[in-house]
């Protein structure tokens, strides 16, 4: 293994700016968000909340994917398939059955979507039954990769918001401790009923579009999507002669032992994270050239995330933005659709923009960007933190 | 150079109660359609405040683990990782019966809060201050494998000294009572074991087993843990090539298997799984553990309690037999287990005495 890192040669996605890499791309750098009123199930909160919903509905996604009309897919993992498949097409997956092939997946809220929906008939009526198996977590991830067709390593990782950067840091050890050749990594989640009651019994949803980092910012918008990156040894890629779109460098995972569901107040979990992500990449603070950062616009997160920040990046601060004005805050899948916007980052030398952006925090020193930059980035940090205190940190560096 | 792992302490709270010497000469049969652990007293342990607000999944994490901790003398290890296949399903119902009761109103936040998977693992974190590495792996029979290689990775490459790691599921009425009229579990009335089982379903239960794991031997160990493998689906006719790969990248043939620890649970859909493995090893003693620990995800775990035991006590108690003739072997080496669900989720694990 070579110290450029794992190659990341494929990538897929689907949320609320877009249902190809290409069509998220376009979003960003026309600065269009994907915030609307729900629509795809009805809600009590439907005129309290943005989301950033994916207005494909099941029907239609099961459709493209050609499935059968009594699959027992969940939105999760009709969201993940849609997402894997692009991911397994843009790496030019064929063949090569050689290879030992993985797929870690990720998700907090699973199969919730249909037992909300189904559960009180299942005493009565048979006729659901087939969603009873879909409720666990990993169900989902079965069902993506017999889609895909993968047999072998396959395995689901929940630690709540940081969930997919958690994934793509395990497929990228089990190559590093060459366990596997290539995995396809990442996470989805579909909006539910469960979650968005649950963040409204927290009081932490806006009732108007987030803007993270703002002195005003309200709390969050939930989003729902999907994405996955296929990782692949350094050895593999040469011998294939693959074009590599990105490294991933570096990863840090530690835990904030501060709260269940609050950060610290001076962003410990969180510095830890990226301190141990930067050691991983042999990098400094100072290569780092533009943060994407997990920004989800609740007071706490942004207060403790850019404390965790100034302390790593002292006063130079790189560059930074959160994308969840786009997204929302898409939970499990949130680390693996950041994943794609930090490459794509790399890719066109592009920092996107924090939307809604107004009045600084008196508390930091710091300006998210606002509008889409160009300038010539090497080395992207992107953060994801979870109820728990589960914060992650992920590099990404220029192939 | 790849560092040995060890199985330094062991802690659980289980339907056959705590982890202690007289565990298994205790053992009794289960024989219900539903079997709750055994709780220890929580009093003086946790706060009662807490002991009201907890599931029983985080109280017996909670437990299992200061226990498993203790007994390897290690205050604060390096990582925690678990495995959970339904995560806090107690919280999960009971959120998701009032969002249901009374129609997306009068909700209160503390059982959506309690409801993620990776709740356990970072109540443990909490409450011993543990900033390291921390991660939830829920991916049904082999969550606590996936929780167990993630284990190995770090200690075998030295980037952890001390793992602190588990599995965990918890019954909940309403999740159980949706597997049973699934067919999943067996219906109420029943009372059948893993051997007289003629009903399907399996026998449910929950339990919470956790280990300490070290990259170095100490007076406490129980065994090496030498690798897992896992694989999503799987064939009868690939059951062959799928534990000869494993042995042979491990260096060691079917004979060198001593015993092994089969995943029965009454189901024959499931059990013949464990008969085809079974005959590509015709040395190795067959042992089972489900007809004491009953069927959840990570009831796995329960049957890494029993090779540990095993090969640290060199003895192997006699419930533990899947046959009745008990064989002349009388050391105990290497030690496979093998666990799978509805022919998904296999895991092979092999346990080393040390």
């Amino acid at each position: 293994m070579t110290d450029r890192g794992v190659a990341v040669t494929g990538m897929g996605i689907i949320s609320a700016i877009g249902e190809t890499v290409e069509e998220n791309l376009w979003s960003l750098l026309a600065g269009k968000h994907g915030l609307s009123r729900i629509a795809n199930f009805p809600t009590r909160l439907r005129e309290q909340i943005w989301v950033g919903e994916q207005k494909k509905t099941n029907d239609e996604l099961s459709a493209s994917l050609g499935l059968s009309e009594r699959n027992a897919f969940t939105r999760t993992a009709l969201l993940g398939a849609y997402a894997a498949r692009q991911a397994l097409e843009s790496a030019n997956m064929q063949g090569a059955h050689d290879l030992r092939t993985g797929f870690i997946s990720s998700t907090s809220v699973g199969g919730m979507d249909y037992t909300e929906r189904y559960g009180p008939t299942y005493l009565t009526s048979p006729e659901w039954h087939r969603y009873i198996p879909s409720h666990p977590a990993g169900d989902s991830s079965h069902k993506i990769a017999e889609y895909l067709g993968i047999k072998g390593l396959v395995t689901t990782v929940s630690t709540a918001c940081s969930s997919a950067a958690n994934a793509i840091m395990m497929g990228a050890r089990l190559i590093r401790s060459r366990r596997l050749d290539r995995v396809i990594v990442g996470g989805t989640d579909a909006l539910s009923k469960f979650t968005i009651n649950g963040f409204h019994t927290l009081m932490i949803l806006a009732d108007a579009p987030c803007q993270p980092f703002d002195m005003h910012r309200k709390g969050l918008n939930l989003g729902e999507g999907a994405a996955y990156l296929v990782l692949e040894s350094e050895e593999i890629v040469q011998r294939q002669g693959k074009k590599v779109l990105a490294y991933l460098t570096g990863y840090g995972n530690a835990n904030d032992a501060f709260h269940q569901t609050a950060s610290s107040e001076n962003g410990e979990g969180a510095f830890l994270a990226m301190q141990k992500a930067l050691a991983v990449a042999q990098l400094t603070p100072q290569a780092i050239d533009y943060v994407n950062a997990h920004g989800t616009a609740t007071p706490n997160n942004d207060l403790s995330e850019g404390r965790a920040m100034q302390r790593i990046f002292k006063s130079n601060v790189p560059p930074f933005s959160s994308t969840k004005p786009f997204t929302g805050h898409t939970l499990a899948a949130a680390g693996a659709i950041e994943a794609v916007y930090s490459i794509l980052a790399l890719q066109q030398d592009m920092v996107p923009p924090n939307l809604h952006f107004d009045t600084p925090m008196e508390e930091l020193d710091m300006i998210p960007e606002t509008a889409v930059r160009h300038r010539s980035l090497s080395h992207v940090l992107s953060n994801s933190f979870g109820f728990g205190g589960n914060c992650s940190s992920l590099i990404f560096s220029k192939a | 150079m790849k560092k040995s792992v060890f199985i330094n302490g062991i802690g659980a709270v289980t339907t056959q109660g705590i982890w202690r010497s007289e565990f298994f000469s205790e053992a009794r049969v289960l024989d219900h359609a539903i079997n709750a652990a055994e709780q220890p007293a929580y009093k003086g342990f946790i706060s009662p405040g807490a002991i009201r607000r907890m599931s029983r999944g985080i109280k017996m994490s909670m437990y299992a683990a200061q226990q498993a901790l203790g007994e390897s003398f290690v205050t604060i290890p390096d990582a925690i990782i678990t495995g959970t296949g339904l995560g806090c399903s107690e919280d999960s119902d009971k959120f998701l019966r009032s969002l249901w009761e009374n129609d997306e109103q009068f909700l209160t936040p503390t059982s959506f809060i309690q409801s993620t998977h990776n709740t356990v693992a970072a109540q443990i974190a909490l409450q011993l201050s543990c900033k390291g590495y921390n991660v939830t792996h829920v991916n049904g029979a082999s969550s606590f494998e996936s929780a167990l290689l993630d284990t190995l990775m770090l200690l075998q490459t030295g980037e952890e000294e001390h793992v602190l790691l588990g599995g965990v599921d918890e019954i909940a009425e309403q999740t159980y009572s949706f597997l049973q009229a699934g067919g999943y579990i067996k219906t109420g009335s029943v009372r059948e074991t893993v051997k007289t089982s003629v009903s399907p379903g399996v026998n449910y239960a929950e339990g919470a087993h956790f280990f300490s794991m070290s990259a170095g031997r100490v007076a406490s160990s129980y065994a090496e843990i030498i690798d897992v493998k896992l694989q999503n689906e799987l064939e009868g006719s690939q059951m062959r090539s799928f534990l000869q790969d494993f042995l042979t990248t491990k260096d060691l043939h079917p004979e060198d298997i001593d015993a092994v620890i089969l995943g029965y649970n009454g189901d024959e859909n499931d059990d013949l799984f464990y008969d085809a493995l079974w005959q590509e090893l015709p040395l190795a003693t067959p042992l089972y553990y489900k007809h004491l620990s009953g069927q959840y995800d990570s009831c796995s775990a329960f049957g890494l309690m029993v090779a540990a035991f095993v090969l640290k006590q060199q003895t192997v108690p006699s419930i533990l037999y899947w046959n009745e003739k008990i064989p002349p072997n009388t050391t105990w080496k290497n030690i496979l287990i093998y666990n799978q669900y509805k022919g998904k989720d296999h895991s092979l694990v092999v346990v080393r005495a040390c």
